[in-house]
C-alpha cells in the first residue's frame, strides 16, 4: 500500500515538474528570437481586439488577408476577444499591460483612452517618424492626428471613423405623422410631441447600458457648448456647473421624457428594432446603428429609414475612433510597423470599412466602395468640426466616464438636475 | 524536574522516530496543494488587502499606502450603498425561497409517489444550467415587453419586472433610498429556480435518513402529522438547513454572473451588487485599489456566514 503511496507521489511531482519545464520550454524560443531579431520570423504578429461581431470580423480578417498578401513571411495571430463591447478584451488587455506582455499592437480608442491610458502609463512608443516616413502628416485630418497624439507625439494610426451625433428614423412613420426632420432642440421637441399624441413613442432607448443615455448627453452637451467648450468640459476649462451644462441636463430630462418605458430591458439593438419596425420614431446613437438596420433588419436606406445630425449639431462630428499603436518592449516592432502601414493605406482602410460600416480616416479614401451613408460621411467628415466622444471613452479617462455613465443612470430614474450636477462636478475632480 | 522532563523527552524521540515515515509521507502529499494554496489563495488574498489599502485608482500601478480612503469613499456612495441594501434583500429573499420551496418539494417528493425520480430530475435540472444560461433565459421570460407580460395581459397585469425602480417601504438612509427594491424580486426568481434543487436534493437525502421508527413512535405518542413535521423532523434536518444556508449565503453574497448576464446593474442601481461594481469599477473604470476594497468587503460579508460555521464544525469534531 505503502509503495503504491509513493508511487503514485512520484508521479505528481514527475507531472508537476515536466509542468514547469515544459514552460520554460516554451519560453526559450521566444527568448532566443530577442538574440536574432533580423529574422523575420520571429514572434508573430499578435493583432488585439474587440472585432468578434458581424462585418467587424470580415472587416479584421480582409485587412489580415491583405497584410499576409503584401507579407507572406510574417505570421499574424488575430487575438481578438468577444463580448460586453470591447470590456472583455480590455480587462484581458490590462493584466497583459501590466504584465509586461504586451500584445503587438492592439485596438483602442483614440483620445483619452489612449493618451490619458497606455501613453500616460508610458506603455506606448512614439510614431512621428513613422507619420513622416510614409507621408501620412496630410493624409488623416489635423484634428483626428491631435486625437492620437500627446505632447506633440503621436501614438497610433487610426483605421476607421464611427460618428456619435447621428439620430436614425423612421422615415414612414415620419410621413405618416407629417414630421419634418428635426434639426435645433425646438423642432425635436415639437416633433416629439407631435408623434407623442400620434401614439408613437418618440424617441428609442435601451440603457441597459448606461452609455447609451450617456450619449444622448455627450450630444447635447455638444450641441448645448459647441465644439470649444465641450472640449474644455474635459480640460477643466469649463465647468460642470456651468449655467450651460445646466440647461443640457435639463434638455437630457426633457429628452427622456419622451422615450419607451422598458428602456432599461433593452440595449442598442433592441432600442434601433423598435425604430425599424415603427414602433418608435427616432433613436440617438452611433452609426454602427446604421448597419444594424440595413443588415440586420433589411432595412432599405432613406428609403425605410433616414438620418440626421442630433439637435445644433451639424457641421459637428462626434468621432468614435479605433486605433492601433506600437507598445513598448515588444519583440519585433519592425513587422509591427509593416502591419500599420497596411492598416494606415489608402488600400487597408478601404479593405477594412466597407465591411465594419464605418468610414476611413483617412481623407483620400475611395468614395466609391462606400454605400450612400459612409459617401454622406466621409463629405461631412471632412469639413465637420471633430470632438471626440465622451461615452466612448475618447474624450475623458474611462475612470471618469465610468463615474458618468453612474450618474447617468441615476439619473435616468431620479431626473433629479441638482444631484446629476452634484455628480458630475465631484467626478470631475479626477480628471 | 530536570530527569522528568528528559524522560519525556526521550518518548517523544521515540513515537517521533516511530511516526517520522508516516508523518514524512504525510507531508509529502499534502505540501504541494499546501503551497499552492498558500499561494494562490491566502496569497491573493492578503495581496488584494494590500491593494485595497494603496492608490492605486488609474492604470499605473501606485502602491503607496492611502490609509481606508478607498473604504471610505465606498461607504459613501450611492452605488455601494445601494449594492449592500440590495445584497440584503436579495440574500434574505433568496436563502428563505430556496429553504422553503426546497424543503416543501422533498416532502412532497418523499410521500412515496409514483413517479418520483421524474420530479426530482425536473427540479434538479436547472442546477446542472450556468447561471449566465439562467441569466440569458430569465432576462427574455421577465422582460417587460416579451415574455411572461403577454401572458399576463389575459389578465390586465403588466408588472415592470427587473425594470421597476420603485422601492417598497423606502427612508431615506445615507444616499440612497433604503428599502425593497421591486425589480430585484425578477433576479431573485431566476436564482431561486436554479438553486431550489439543490437544497431540495439536501432536504430529500436528509429526509431518507430518518428511520420510520421515529416517526412511529411519534404517532404511538399521538402525534398528528404536522407535529411529527415540527417536532421531530425539522430538528432532525436542522444541520443540513444550516448547511443550505451558508451554501446559499456564499453563493448569494457574491453573485455575479446571474446579474450581469439578467439585468446590469438596472436603472438607478436597483439590482447592483458588489460583484458587479467590483468588476466594472476595476475592469472599465481602473479603479483597482476601490476594487480590491470592494473584494475585501465581500470576502467580510461572507466570513460572518463562513467562520461561525467553521468553528461550531470545529468544535463538533473535537
Amino acid at each position: 500500500m505503502k509503495k503504491l503511496f509513493s508511487l503514485i507521489f512520484v508521479l505528481f511531482l514527475a507531472i508537476f515538474l515536466g509542468a514547469c519545464s515544459s514552460d520554460s520550454a516554451n519560453d526559450t524560443p521566444s527568448d532566443s528570437d530577442e538574440g536574432t531579431s533580423g529574422e523575420k520570423n520571429g514572434g508573430a504578429v499578435e493583432i488585439f481586439s474587440w472585432w468578434t461581431g458581424a462585418g467587424e470580423e470580415d472587416g479584421l480578417l480582409a485587412l489580415i488577408d491583405l497584410f499576409e498578401n503584401k507579407h507572406p513571411d510574417i505570421k499574424v495571430e488575430n487575438a481578438a476577444v468577444a463580448g460586453g463591447a470591447g470590456t472583455n478584451a480590455k480587462a484581458v488587455l490590462a493584466t497583459r499591460m501590466q504584465g509586461n506582455e504586451p500584445p503587438s499592437t492592439f485596438q483602442v480608442h483614440g483620445g483619452a483612452e489612449l493618451n490619458e491610458g497606455w501613453v500616460a502609463a508610458d506603455k506606448m512608443d512614439t510614431l512621428n517618424d513613422f507619420y513622416e516616413e510614409q507621408g501620412w502628416m496630410d493624409k488623416f485630418p489635423q484634428d483626428l492626428i491631435d486625437m492620437v497624439s500627446k505632447d506633440g507625439n503621436i501614438y497610433s494610426v487610426p483605421v476607421n471613423i464611427h460618428r456619435g451625433n447621428v439620430i436614425f428614423y423612421n422615415k414612414h412613420v415620419f410621413e405618416e405623422n407629417g414630421v419634418e426632420v428635426p434639426v435645433t432642440f425646438d423642432e425635436f421637441f415639437a416633433a416629439a410631441d407631435k408623434l407623442k399624441a400620434a401614439g408613437v413613442t418618440p424617441l428609442a432607448l435601451g440603457d441597459k447600458e448606461a452609455w447609451t443615455a450617456t450619449q444622448i448627453f455627450e450630444n447635447i452637451l455638444l450641441g448645448v457648448l459647441g465644439q470649444d467648450d465641450y472640449k474644455g468640459l474635459f480640460s477643466g476649462d469649463v465647468a460642470f456647473d456651468d449655467e450651460r451644462v445646466i440647461e443640457a441636463a435639463e434638455l437630457f430630462k426633457k429628452t427622456l421624457g419622451y422615450v419607451n418605458e422598458d428602456h432599461a430591458s433593452r440595449n442598442w439593438q433592441d432600442a434601433a428594432q423598435l425604430v425599424g419596425n415603427g414602433e418608435a420614431a427616432m433613436t440617438i446613437m452611433g452609426d454602427w446603428a446604421k448597419g444594424y438596420f440595413s443588415n440586420d433588419m433589411k432595412l432599405e436606406t432613406n428609403v425605410d429609414f433616414g438620418y440626421t445630425t442630433t439637435p445644433e449639431t451639424n457641421g459637428h462630428f462626434m468621432v468614435i475612433t479605433d486605433t492601433f499603436g506600437l507598445p513598448k518592449g515588444i519583440e519585433n516592432p519592425d513587422d509591427v510597423k509593416e502591419f500599420l502601414a497596411v492598416l494606415g493605406s489608402v488600400e487597408g482602410q478601404d479593405a477594412f470599412n466597407p465591411l465594419k460600416g464605418s468610414i476611413p480616416a483617412r481623407v483620400d479614401a475611395d468614395v466609391s466602395k462606400y454605400d450612400q451613408y459612409g459617401k454622406d460621411t466621409m463629405e461631412d467628415f471632412k469639413a465637420a468640426k471633430l470632438s471626440a466622444s465622451l461615452a466612448h471613452g475618447s474624450a475623458a479617462a474611462e475612470g471618469f466616464l465610468t463615474k458618468v455613465n453612474q450618474a447617468v443612470n441615476i439619473f435616468v430614474t431620479q431626473q433629479d438636475v441638482d444631484n446629476f450636477i452634484n455628480a458630475l462636478k465631484n467626478a470631475a475632480s479626477d480628471l | 524536574m530536570e530527569p522528568q522532563l528528559e524522560v519525556k523527552q526521550q518518548t517523544e524521540l521515540k513515537r517521533k522516530t516511530r511516526l517520522s515515515k508516516d508523518r514524512a509521507m504525510a507531508v509529502a502529499f499534502l505540501a504541494p496543494s499546501f503551497i499552492l494554496i498558500l499561494i494562490f489563495i491566502y496569497g491573493f488574498i492578503g495581496w488584494t488587502g494590500w491593494v485595497s489599502v494603496s492608490n492605486w485608482n488609474t492604470l499605473v500601478p501606485d502602491f503607496s499606502f492611502a490609509g481606508l480612503k478607498n473604504y471610505i469613499y465606498l461607504f459613501g456612495d450611492y452605488r455601494f450603498q445601494a449594492d449592500l441594501r440590495n445584497t440584503v434583500f436579495f440574500t434574505i429573499l433568496f436563502i428563505g425561497l430556496v429553504i422553503i420551496l426546497g424543503l416543501g418539494l422533498s416532502i412532497l417528493i418523499d410521500q412515496k409517489l409514483k413517479g418520483e425520480s421524474i420530479f426530482r430530475n425536473i427540479f434538479l435540472f436547472p442546477m446542472a444550467l450556468s447561471f449566465v444560461v439562467t441569466g440569458v433565459v430569465w432576462q427574455w421570460l421577465l422582460n417587460p415587453s416579451t415574455g411572461y407580460n403577454k401572458f399576463l395581459q389575459v389578465f390586465n397585469i403588466q408588472p415592470k419586472w427587473y425594470t421597476d425602480t420603485k422601492i417598497l417601504a423606502g427612508f431615506e438612509w445615507g444616499q440612497i433610498e433604503f428599502g425593497l427594491p421591486v425589480a430585484i424580486f425578477a433576479v431573485v426568481i431566476a436564482a431561486v429556480w436554479q438553486m431550489t434543487g439543490f437544497s431540495l436534493a439536501m432536504y430529500l437525502a436528509g429526509l431518507r435518513g430518518i428511520p420510520e421508527e421515529l416517526r412511529e413512535a411519534a404517532r404511538i405518542d399521538g402525534a398528528s402529522e404536522f407535529q411529527i413535521y415540527r417536532k421531530v423532523i425539522l430538528p432532525i434536518l436542522m444541520p443540513i438547513t444550516v448547511s443550505v444556508v451558508i451554501i446559499m449565503a456564499h453563493i448569494s453574497l457574491k453573485i455575479f454572473d446571474l446579474i450581469y448576464a439578467m439585468t446590469g446593474s438596472g436603472a438607478n442601481f436597483v439590482t447592483d451588487v458588489p460583484g458587479v461594481y467590483m468588476f466594472e469599477t476595476t475592469f472599465r473604470g481602473n479603479y483597482y485599489a476601490n476594487g480590491a476594497a470592494i473584494a475585501i468587503i465581500m470576502l467580510l460579508l461572507v466570513a460572518v456566514f463562513i467562520v461561525p460555521y467553521l468553528i461550531s464544525s470545529r468544535r463538533g469534531d473535537q
